[in-house]
């Protein structure tokens, strides 16, 4: 199949999307700040898109102490010591399909910094393409970002919340492997001490995992008629719904986030990042195989 | 499977030094305590990876030789030599997999030569050691699996 153009796939927000060529003719826009999220942290010193910064989401995006990402103070530090102003269009692209990518692109709406997009296919699609890579790190001129609070109310879910969704039949979203969702295994079998101790998932969530949003030949995204037909079609999904999405600890729900709130329009999507590491650990809690 | 987290398992002797080449190059790396001068040795470690030459294995590549749980499909070939020592080669198929391309070539380079009692010799948790405990779980998985696999191939010479 070739490959369908972003603005012929009919997505709600194509503007949250760019293609590899896209970034290609924009790699000298001064408005334009290319950022590279990888999973793996020797990927982009071992050559990314030119002018693209890195960042990390452990080093980067968590805070080093408490399991939560970081305030407002070092989110303006971050974005002004890798010359992000607020005006600045931010490319994120990275490893795994843009598994890190789209969770980079989550935390920045956090505090409200709209002016993103994605790079679809993310960096094995550019790779791909024989596009050039580089090791040469940029060093952008630091700007002043305006300290912004994080607003954790509009897209992110907590525990509570997600506990009061299930008791109110809430629709959620289980976008692991099915052996996880099952409970036949646990992410991390040898190793309970890094994974769960009970296995399934959160009680009436769906399992559509992450992977089903995705063109296995491409590395794009499916159009928005394929995407309905996964999420609504398949999970009975509506528009209207108030939609939780989990995974493990919430970087591949970012990436089904991104997908129901950008490219389908879905207008109340909460991405719980405490995810299964988190309800699998909790006392009290249902866990439904 | 992976083996145990705990770093001397039962096949492990407690008292036991990595191989020498592999112990030396811990060594090396113990120069690099700042983490991003660390990622750049790993970088041009990564460069210096080869792939399984032809004459060993050709694509595709056979499943029970894959890593498990390696995201950047790795494969493990620990060929017995007649002098009695092992010789390793890998595969990453994955091009973005440049962790696991670091590790293929520092186990390639450093074990290649070393008998089976000697590979025992090797931690488990070699992964962490290398790479620090910053590595995601998935990732770390993977690299644990690689280790696994080399030291399966050891144990069942000596079985």
């Amino acid at each position: 199949m070739p490959e369908l153009s972003i603005d012929r796939r009919g997505y709600s927000d194509p503007e949250a999307l760019v293609s590899t060529e896209w970034v290609a003719q924009h790699l000298d826009d001064p408005s334009i700040r290319l950022v590279e999220s990888n999973e793996d942290p020797l990927v982009y010193p071992s050559g990314h898109v030119p002018g693209a910064v890195e960042i990390d989401w452990t080093r980067d995006l968590n805070d080093q102490v408490v399991r939560d990402y970081v305030g407002g103070e070092a989110f303006a530090g971050l974005c002004g010591r890798l010359g992000i102003g607020p005006e600045t269009t931010v490319v994120f692209y990275g490893d795994k399909n843009n598994w890190w990518a789209a969770y980079a692109f989550w935390v920045f709406q956090l505090f409200g910094h709209t002016r993103a997009r994605l790079m679809d296919g993310g960096r094995l699609k550019w790779q791909k393409e024989g596009r050039s890579l580089t090791r040469e790190v940029p060093s952008p001129e630091p700007v002043a970002y305006p300290q912004a609070d994080r607003d954790d109310r509009r897209i992110r879910a907590f525990r509570r919340e997600v506990l009061e969704h299930v008791r109110g039949e809430g629709p959620l979203i289980d976008v692991r492997s099915p052996e996880e969702y099952s409970g036949e295994r646990l992410h991390m079998p040898d190793y309970p001490n890094e994974g769960a101790l009970r296995g399934g998932h959160i009680p009436g969530a769906a399992s559509v995992p992450w992977a089903k949003a995705v063109d296995p030949e491409l590395g794009t995204f499916k159009s928005a008629d394929a995407l309905r037909a996964i999420y609504e079609g398949e999970a009975g999904l509506t528009p209207d719904d108030d939609v939780v999405v989990y995974c493990r600890i919430g970087e591949r729900s970012s990436h089904t986030w991104f997908v129901l709130t950008h490219l389908l329009g879905y207008g109340k999507v909460r991405n719980y990042d405490g995810s299964w590491t988190e309800w699998g650990n909790l006392v009290g809690v249902p866990v439904e195989k | 499977m992976p083996e145990s987290r705990d770093p001397r398992p039962a096949t492990q002797d407690p008292a036991a030094e990595p191989p020498p080449k592999l112990a030396a190059f811990l060594e090396n790396l113990a120069f690099f305590p700042d983490r991003s001068d660390r990622i750049q040795f790993l970088i041009s470690v990564a460069d210096k990876y080869e792939e399984v030459p032809e004459e060993v294995a050709t694509r595709p590549f056979p499943k029970e030789r894959q890593a498990p749980h390696c995201e950047s499909e790795a494969y493990v070939w620990a060929l017995p030599q007649p002098d009695g020592t092992l010789r390793l080669h890998f595969a990453v198929e994955n091009p973005q997999g440049v962790s696991a391309m670091a590790m293929a070539a520092i186990l390639e380079d450093t074990l290649s030569g070393c008998t089976p009692e000697e590979i025992l010799r090797v931690p488990s948790d070699l992964p962490y050691e290398i790479f620090g405990r910053e590595l995601s779980m998935g990732k770390t998985m993977g690299l644990l699996g690689m280790v696994a696999m080399v030291r399966s191939a050891a144990r069942r010479l000596l079985a």
